[in-house]
C-alpha cells in the first residue's frame, strides 16, 4: 500500500446496526456537536456525518446509518444502508471499517446481522454495546470467545458515559484503510436467514450467559403502559400533559422574547424620525423587520417543549408502545400501526414526519400516511392557534377544585388537537374505501425496546438541531417573506394630504380586495385574505404578516397589542372560521415539496394541496355560516 | 371424551399456532407455516418473522394483547419483545411449555 496516502487521508467509518441498539447515542458521544445532517443524493433518506480526532490523531469520518435487521433491504432507508455497506451508494466512497453496533442486553438479532455483514466481505469491527446495563442485568458475555467464534474484533462500549468508548477508539487507531474492493454478496433467502439465525444461536449459547428473566423495570413497566385498558388512558394522559405543556411551560421565555423584541422596536423607533425616506426605514425596521421576526421567533420556546416531549419518549423506549396500543385504532381508519411514529412527528412539523415514513415498507401505506400527515398539527400552526385563542378564549380555569389546573385556553387548544387527528383518521379511512379499496394493509412488526433513561446530553444535541432548523427558517424563508409582506403593505405610499390610513393606498390591499369576494362566505375580511397567502410559505408568517398589516395600519399599535386588535376587529364567528381554515390550512410550500420528492412526482403533491385547500374552505364555510346562524356574527 | 384424552396423552407436545395464543402462553416454535398475508407472499412474510428471530427452536411468551380484540400481541423471543398481529402471528407454530 501507498504509505503517504494511508497516513494523510481521514478513516471513513460506517455505523451499522438494528433499530434501538444505540448506535445514534454512540454516534454523538463520538462526534459530540461536530455532526451535519444531510440528504444522500437523488433519494431523501437523511445522511448523518460527524467527525472527530481519535486519540491517535487520526481525523475520521463517521456516518451513521439507517437501522436495520437485515441487508436485505425493503425500505429506503435499508437500502442506503445496504449500498453503504457494499460500498455501491454513489456520492459515498467505501468505508475504510464498518463498525457494527449490537446491544449486550439483545445480542440474538444483532448478531445474525454480524454474520450477514461478514459475508460481504468488509472490514468490520463489532462494539458490544450498553454494556454496563448487560453487566447490571447479570448478562455475562465471554468477549474474547464471542471474538474468537466470530473471526472479528469485539470491543465493549458504553455510548452513554464518559470513556465507554476508550476500547472502540484503540480499535479504530488500530485501523488501516481498506483496498478497494468490490463486496460480494447476495440477498439470503429463508433457508439462508435461518442457518444465520442457528449459527447465531449456536454462538449465543457458548459465549452468553443470560439470567433466566426479563429486564425487570420493563416487565414492570409493561404491565402498566401496555394494559389494554390503562395503557390507551395513560397514552391519552402523557399526549394531554403535553399539550398542556406547550401551553404552560414555555410562556415565560416566551414574555422574555416578546419583551426583548418589543424593546428592540422602540430603541430603533427612538433612533430614526418619522418622515421622508429614514421614515421609510423605521416603518420597515420596526413593522417589517422586528415586527415579524419577533412574532415568529416568539414561539421559539413552545416548539422546544414539544420536541422535548417526542425525543423525551423516543429516547425512553415509550414510541414503540404508543405504536403498538395505536396499532387496532390506527388499522380501522386503514392506516399502518408503524404510522403512529411518523404522524406523532408530524405535531412538530409534517416535514420530518413525512420523511419518516420510510420505515413504513409498503408504498401504499406509506403514500395513506403522506396524505394525512399534514392535517397533525405541525408547530407551526401554534403560533397561529395561540394568537386566536389569546385574543378570543378567557383565560380562567376550566372549573373549580379538581378541574382548577386544566386552563380553558388549553383546553381549546387539545381541542383544535384533536380536530386534527379526527380529520387525518377520518382522511384516510376515506382514501382507503375511495382509492385503495380491497388492497390490504401490510403486517405490522415491530420491536418493543426495553426502556432506558434518557440521556441529558442526548436529548440536549436532539434540541439543539430542532432550534438551529427552526432559527435556520426564522432567517431565511419567513424572513425575506416578511419582508416582501411589509412592502407590499407599505407601498406605494399615501400621497400628500391622503385621508384614508396609508395601507389602503399600497398593493397589499389591492390584493386583499381582490381576493376578499371569495373569502367573504367564510367570514375572512382583506387583511386575512393578504395574510394567507405568504402563510403558503410558512403557516407561521400568516401571523406575522397580520400583525404587519395591522401594525402598518395603526402605525401606533406593535405586535403585542395584536391579539386585542384582533379581538376588537373580528367577530367571534370569523374567528372561529379561522381555527377551522387553520385545521386543515393547505400546507406550506416545504411540505409539498417534500411530498413530491418523497412520492416520486407532483401528482400526489397537487392532490394533496387540492384536497386540503378543498376541506380547509368547507371547514370555515361551515364553521362560518353555523356560527352566524347561532347569533356569534 | 376419552378419545381426546387419549390423543393428549399420546401427543403431550401438541402443536397450535401463535395466532391462537392466550396471554400468559409461553412455548418454543416449532415451526412455521408462512401464507400470503397483508399483501406479502408467503416467503417473504417467512423472511420477516425470520429476521424478527422467530426460528425453530426459540422460546416465545406472549406478553400483552390489545383492548380491541386481543390484537395486537407481543411476543417475547429469546431476549427481545416483538409487537405483531395474531394474523400474522398465526404462521409461526408452537408447542407449549
Amino acid at each position: 500500500m501507498n504509505e503517504m496516502s494511508t497516513g494523510l487521508r481521514d478513516l471513513r467509518i460506517a455505523l451499522v446496526g438494528n433499530p434501538n441498539c444505540g448506535k445514534t447515542a454512540l454516534f454523538n458521544t463520538l462526534t459530540g456537536s461536530r455532526q451535519r445532517v444531510a440528504n444522500y443524493p437523488g433519494v431523501t433518506v437523511e445522511r448523518k456525518e460527524g467527525s472527530f480526532l481519535s486519540p491517535g490523531g487520526r481525523r475520521v469520518r463517521l456516518l451513521d446509518l439507517p437501522g436495520t435487521y437485515s441487508l436485505r433491504a425493503r425500505s429506503p432507508d435499508e437500502v442506503v444502508t445496504r449500498d453503504v455497506v457494499l460500498g455501491q451508494q454513489a456520492g459515498v466512497a467505501p468505508p475504510d471499517l464498518l463498525v457494527c453496533v449490537a446491544d449486550a442486553t439483545n445480542l440474538r438479532l444483532g448478531l445474525r446481522l454480524i454474520l450477514e455483514l461478514k459475508q460481504a466481505g468488509r472490514p468490520l469491527l463489532v462494539a458490544l454495546n450498553m454494556f454496563d446495563i448487560a453487566r447490571h442485568r447479570g448478562i455475562e458475555v465471554d468477549v474474547e470467545r464471542l471474538s474468537a467464534l466470530l473471526g472479528l474484533p469485539v470491543v465493549t462500549t458504553v455510548a452513554v458515559r464518559r470513556g465507554g468508548t476508550e476500547a472502540l477508539l484503540a480499535a479504530i487507531d488500530a485501523q488501516a484503510p481498506a483496498a478497494e474492493a468490490e463486496a460480494a454478496w447476495s440477498a439470503p433467502d429463508a433457508a439462508g436467514l435461518r442457518a444465520l439465525q442457528r449459527e447465531a444461536d449456536r454462538i449465543l449459547a457458548a459465549v452468553v450467559r443470560v439470567p433466566d428473566r426479563r429486564d425487570a423495570v420493563t416487565r414492570r413497566l409493561d404491565a402498566v403502559l401496555l394494559h389494554p385498558v390503562a395503557g390507551l388512558v395513560i397514552l391519552l394522559a402523557v399526549l394531554f400533559l403535553m399539550f398542556q405543556a406547550v401551553f404552560a411551560w414555555a410562556q415565560p421565555a416566551m414574555d422574555l422574547i416578546d419583551g426583548g423584541f418589543q424593546a428592540l422596536g422602540a430603541a430603533v423607533g427612538a433612533l430614526l424620525p418619522e418622515e421622508g425616506a429614514a421614515g421609510l426605514l423605521r416603518s420597515f425596521l420596526q413593522d417589517g423587520l422586528i415586527a415579524g421576526v419577533g412574532s415568529v421567533l416568539v414561539f421559539l420556546p413552545q416548539i422546544l417543549v414539544l420536541f422535548l416531549f417526542i425525543l423525551l419518549l423516543e429516547d425512553f423506549g415509550y414510541m414503540a408502545r404508543a405504536a403498538f396500543l395505536m396499532d387496532r385504532i390506527m388499522g380501522g381508519a386503514g392506516l399502518h400501526g408503524r404510522a403512529f411514529i411518523p404522524l406523532l412527528s408530524s405535531f412538530a412539523c409534517a416535514i420530518p414526519g413525512i420523511m419518516s415514513t420510510r420505515v413504513i415498507d409498503s408504498r401504499r401505506d406509506r403514500l395513506a400516511t403522506i396524505l394525512v400527515a399534514p392535517l397533525m398539527t405541525c408547530s407551526a400552526r401554534i403560533p397561529v392557534y395561540t394568537l386566536i385563542i389569546g385574543a378570543f378564549v378567557p383565560d380562567r380555569p376550566v372549573g373549580e377544585g379538581a378541574w382548577s389546573w386544566v386552563g380553558l385556553q388549553g383546553l381549546v387548544m387539545f381541542g383544535l388537537y384533536a380536530a386534527g387527528i379526527l380529520s387525518a383518521l377520518g382522511m384516510s379511512f376515506v382514501f382507503k374505501r375511495l382509492l385503495w379499496r380491497g388492497q390490504p394493509t401490510e403486517p405490522f412488526m415491530l420491536e418493543l425496546p426495553d426502556y432506558k433513561l434518557p440521556r441529558l446530553r442526548n436529548l440536549g444535541l436532539g434540541l439543539w438541531q430542532r432550534a438551529k432548523a427552526f432559527l435556520r427558517r426564522a432567517g431565511t424563508i419567513i424572513l425575506s417573506m416578511m419582508v416582501v409582506i411589509w412592502f407590499l403593505s407599505s407601498v406605494p405610499r399615501p400621497p400628500e394630504g391622503a385621508t384614508q390610513p396609508a395601507i389602503e393606498y399600497s398593493f397589499a390591499y389591492s390584493i386583499g380586495q381582490a381576493v376578499e369576494p371569495l373569502l367573504r362566505p367564510i367570514g375572512f375580511n382583506w387583511q386575512i385574505g393578504v395574510a394567507l397567502i405568504p402563510g403558503m410559505a410558512a403557516r407561521e408568517v400568516a401571523v406575522a404578516s397580520l400583525g404587519t398589516v395591522y401594525a402598518v395600519q395603526d402605525a401606533e399599535e406593535d405586535t403585542a397589542q395584536l391579539g386585542q386588535a384582533l379581538a376588537g376587529r373580528w367577530s367571534l364567528a370569523t374567528a372561529l372560521a379561522f381555527f377551522a381554515w387553520y385545521v386543515f390550512a393547505p400546507q406550506c410550500v416545504a411540505t409539498l415539496s417534500v411530498i413530491r420528492r418523497e412520492t416520486g412526482g407532483q401528482r400526489w403533491m397537487w392532490f394533496s394541496f387540492g384536497y386540503m385547500l378543498a376541506l380547509a374552505y368547507l371547514a370555515a364555510l361551515a364553521t362560518y355560516q353555523g356560527a352566524r346562524a347561532l347569533g356569534l356574527g | 371424551m376419552s378419545f381426546i384424552a387419549d390423543t393428549v396423552l399420546a401427543e403431550p407436545f401438541a402443536v397450535l399456532d401463535l395466532g391462537a395464543a392466550p396471554q400468559g402462553f409461553r412455548g418454543r416454535i416449532r415451526g412455521l407455516r408462512a401464507f400470503a398475508s397483508g399483501g406479502l407472499p408467503a416467503e417473504e412474510l417467512e423472511r420477516r418473522l425470520l429476521e424478527l428471530g422467530f426460528v425453530e427452536g426459540a422460546e416465545v411468551e406472549l406478553l400483552h394483547q390489545g383492548l380491541f380484540g386481543r390484537d395486537p400481541i407481543a411476543i417475547r423471543v429469546d431476549s427481545a419483545t416483538i409487537a405483531l398481529r395474531r394474523r400474522e402471528a398465526a404462521a409461526v407454530l408452537v408447542e407449549p411449555i
